[in-house]
């Protein structure tokens, strides 16, 4: 399992245990991503503190992790690093989530 | 994963498969860092890098067998020379990809999944070349560097 989940508050939160998000590892991330979000609150924060790398495919299974969990729930990302965060900035893809700097800062916002 | 030192930088060969692609990236980019490159520079090259051995593994060689995968890198004073060369399928029409991003002004099911590589690597490299030499694709990538003063 690459994840590991917990609750804090009404929010579930999923901490990536690897370091790379890439196109050997998209296909696990993303059936890992269906299994730890098919029930449970609205609000998901996905914790990438420790994720180093991630490449075109890894973008798009945290894309996909987003659509599973459908209209009226969120996926929101915390602790972006360097390089992830730059391929978020490149493809745009940081106006379609919402990014925080850190867990906390992620946790201290409340969506209501 | 076979590696060689030299003078003028270094080469890398690896069969063209998803894990030994990422070890060569890894690689790669371990290698240039402790080279000196800086660690802002080093991702830049790891992302475009790591696009380019994708698109060897998921396309060059789709449906066949995989075959063996080349990375030359040569660091100069004020730039990185790295050439990729591959023995799978030419790219489609003989050319490289427009590079176009996908769009993301568009509503949630229809959030693109892909089609971001091409667009990563034009982003990310001074210049691209692409050349089909017999059997073999070679991609030519440039990093121009900060002199170091």
């Amino acid at each position: 399992m690459s994840l590991t989940s917990t609750m804090a508050g009404d929010t579930r939160v999923i901490t990536v245990n690897v370091e790379r998000i890439d196109a050997a590892m998209a296909i696990q991330f993303k059936e890992d991503m269906r299994s730890e979000t098919e029930a449970g609150p609205d609000r998901v924060i996905l914790d990438l503190s420790q994720v180093t790398f991630i490449d075109s495919s890894g973008l798009g299974a945290i894309v996909a992790s987003m659509k599973q969990l459908g209209g009226n729930r969120r996926l929101d990302l915390a602790g972006l690093t360097p390089i992830v965060d730059k391929v978020f900035r490149l493809t745009r893809m940081d106006t379609v989530f919402n990014l925080f700097a850190t867990l906390d800062d992620a946790l201290a916002v409340h969506p209501n | 994963m076979q590696f060689n030192a030299d003078r003028q930088g270094f080469t890398l060969n690896f069969r063209a498969t998803e894990m030994e692609a990422r070890e060569g990236i890894r690689a790669v980019a371990t290698q240039l860092r402790q080279r000196g490159l800086s660690e802002d520079r080093a991702g830049d090259v790891e992302i475009a890098l790591a696009e380019a051995i994708n698109n060897v593994v998921e396309h060059a060689y789709a449906d066949i067998e995989p075959g063996q995968v080349r990375i030359r890198c040569q660091m100069r004073s004020n730039k990185l020379l790295i050439r990729i060369s591959d023995q799978g399928r030419p790219l489609p029409d003989g050319q490289l990809p427009k590079g176009e991003p996908a769009s993301v002004d568009t509503n949630l099911a229809d959030l693109p999944e892909g089609g971001f590589g091409w667009f990563l690597i034009q982003q990310l490299v001074s210049e691209i070349r692409y050349e089909r030499r017999q059997n073999s694709n070679l991609l030519s990538l440039r990093f121009d560097l900060p002199k170091v003063s």
